[in-house]
């Protein structure tokens, strides 16, 4: 305990070069590991360990009578032979490309709250968020009953318009859309916020020069405030689309088990619970597990390449 | 200055005669924004308000065509029913637990590590923060299958503690602790090391209070997570006793297919107390959404 005064100078250093690693240990830090052996044990246990024997699994197949039998890269090529593997992989980009969607819609949603003098803005917030608070399972029964085909609202609001009754969740054609659209009904609020904190932190002298200069709204929105959100822009992309590579719970309660377009709506992380706790195919489960996990890798890897032609550092 | 004027102006009950070219403009601007706001609100909301009127309405009222707005007479059964039908009271419970534990685990937890990787020196610091971060990176799917072992393993399937034991520990929730610990003065520490403190004295009566804003705001992103947990108590929790509430309804679903007042009911009983806690928390909930997305 008498390092004290060497501690304080090796942290003063560190703060300003946080990762630089050629700085002695300072002694008298080892109450630090017992700081950290909590969380590292819980990792250890329940993400480290588990990662290294999905792993394993990948290439073993689980017998009946339980125990691993080594089957090399069999799981891998059942995988990717599949055809219900690749029509997952379909629609879960198509989610991905819908849930998407839900960017645009926050961005102009910020864009008119950031209106100057505009009243209720922390109103509106709460209530955009209100979606993205509530349980999933609770928002797929309610968008259910919406889209029911006999007795749903959403059919009787469109027949006023003249379109024809559909079975939204049933009928292949639509159920992906359906499924879709509540996935951006319910995360826009969530980027709304992310967003608005973004707005927030542009200089308010911008848009004033901006506007001496005769620069309407629309002029005002492309040229400060997209390009200088583009780096929270970038940020909320890559969240949503991790998100919703790995999307399950919506789909899960809106399709039910018995909607004939079950095959059509699953995605790969629903594939994956059909394998792994269903048909018990925890083998090709792992498999399929590792793969949508490099999908997920290149694709993040995609847009920090992609970033550098569009993102704006200011 | 001349902005200012304009939106003391533009208030209600401002002295709106005196008015030059441009405020009109600007109101005329605020009421199309109002309302196109008002639109977006309105189909956020809605869906809610239905599911309500839904809930209070015979069967027989909602298989109607066209369908009725306002229910004939406030019908409240179906709310009994969805008691009747599955051990809901159980259920809640088991999810308020498995909030609760998920929620206590990760400030614990968290903050210890996180305050360590702010605050302490030690050998292998960066490297272990990285290999800690790495956690947030791998999709759960990767876990699920031996977790779901190792939780058979210590016989906990179909228990409490099954449904909170992974999520206690969370790479996003050490990386938002540190941040808030980063940021504090260094002179506090330094002084009750001098006065003799220990290191975890520093940490738990000095530091700790001071971070309070972002234990809030972990505490209520964690509760939601966890209240909304779907896939994992799907797998470990199977007996209808130790389900939480995400996991019943859709066993509620199964029951009464065709039956919408009593899953609206269901539903609703379901999503309010998180509702009811964002409601009195609102101000920390979008602290950490708003925190993950400009520091992340």
């Amino acid at each position: 305990m008498s390092v004290f005064p060497a501690t304080a100078a090796a942290k003063s250093a560190g703060r300003r070069a946080p990762t630089s690693a050629a700085r002695p240990p300072a002694r008298g830090q080892r109450a630090a590991y017992w700081f950290i052996a909590p969380l590292g044990l819980g990792f250890a246990v329940f993400y480290f360990w588990p990662m290294l024997q999905t792993f394993y699994f990948s290439f073993t197949e689980f017998g009946p009578f339980g125990g691993h039998t080594w089957t090399g890269t069999d799981n891998y090529a059942r995988v990717l032979r599949d055809v219900t593997v690749w029509q997952a992989l379909g629609n879960t980009l198509i989610y991905c490309g819908i849930g998407l969607l839900a960017l645009p819609v926050a961005i102009a949603v910020a864009a008119l709250l950031n209106r100057r003098g505009l009243r209720g803005v922390a109103v509106y917030r709460a209530l955009y968020f209100v979606p993205f608070v509530t349980l999933p399972v609770a928002v797929g029964l309610v968008w259910n009953w919406l889209y029911n085909g006999d007795f749903g609202l959403l059919n009787e609001v469109l027949g006023w318009f003249g379109v024809d009754r559909r079975y939204w969740v049933s009928d292949p054609s639509t159920a992906v859309l359906a499924i879709g659209a509540v996935m951006v009904w319910s995360t826009t609020g969530y980027y709304l916020v992310i967003f608005m904190a973004g707005i927030k932190s542009i200089p308010q002298d911008y848009y004033e020069a901006a506007e001496l200069d005769g620069a309407g709204p629309l002029r005002r929105f492309f040229t400060i405030t997209l390009p200088l959100l583009s780096p929270t822009l970038f940020f909320a992309s890559v969240i949503c689309m991790i998100q919703s590579l790995q999307t399950f719970d919506l789909i899960y309660i809106m399709m039910g088990e018995k909607n004939p377009a079950v095959g059509d709506t699953q995605s790969v992380v629903g594939l994956f619970y059909k394998w792994a706790f269903i048909e018990n195919a925890q083998g090709a489960a792992a498999a399929l597990a590792f793969l949508l996990m490099l999908l997920i890798a290149g694709l993040t890897y995609l847009q920090f390449r992609l970033q550098r032609k569009w993102v704006h550092y200011g | 200055m001349a902005d200012t004027t304009t939106t003391d102006a533009a208030r209600p009950g401002g002295t709106g005669r005196s008015r030059t070219a441009r405020p009109p403009r600007v109101n005329a601007g605020s009421v199309a924004t109002h309302l196109a706001l008002s639109l977006g609100a309105l189909v956020m909301v809605f869906p809610f308000l239905w599911q309500l009127l839904t809930a209070v309405k015979s069967l027989a009222e909602v298989s109607r065509v066209p369908p009725t707005f306002l229910p004939d007479n406030w019908n409240w059964s179906s709310f009994e029913e969805v008691f009747s039908a599955l051990p809901f009271r159980e259920m809640l419970t088991n999810s308020v637990l498995a909030t609760a534990g998920r929620t206590a685990g990760q400030l614990v937890f968290c903050s210890l590590a996180a305050y360590a990787f702010a605050r302490l020196r030690f050998r292998g610091r960066d490297v272990l923060f990285g290999l800690f971060l790495s956690v947030l990176m791998v999709p759960s799917s990767l876990l699920v299958l031996p977790q779901y072992d190792i939780v058979q393993q210590f016989g906990l399937l179909n228990s409490t503690p099954a449904l909170f034991l992974p999520g206690m520990f969370s790479a996003f929730g050490t990386f938002l602790l540190r941040q808030a610990f980063l940021a504090l003065p260094r002179e506090l520490e330094e002084a009750a090391r001098i006065d003799g403190a220990s290191t975890f004295r520093i940490f738990w009566s000095i530091m700790l209070p001071l971070i309070r804003p972002a234990l809030a705001a972990l505490a209520v992103i964690t509760a939601m997570t966890a209240w909304n947990d779907l896939l994992w108590p799907l797998i470990v929790n199977t007996d209808p006793q130790t389900m939480p509430i995400s996991a019943g309804l859709t066993s509620l679903e199964g029951q009464y297919e065709t039956n919408y007042p009593v899953m609206m009911a269901g539903s609703l009983i379901a999503s309010l107390p998180m509702l009811l806690v964002y409601v009195f928390l609102q101000r920390h909930f979008v602290q950490s959404v708003a925190f993950s997305g400009s520091k992340g």
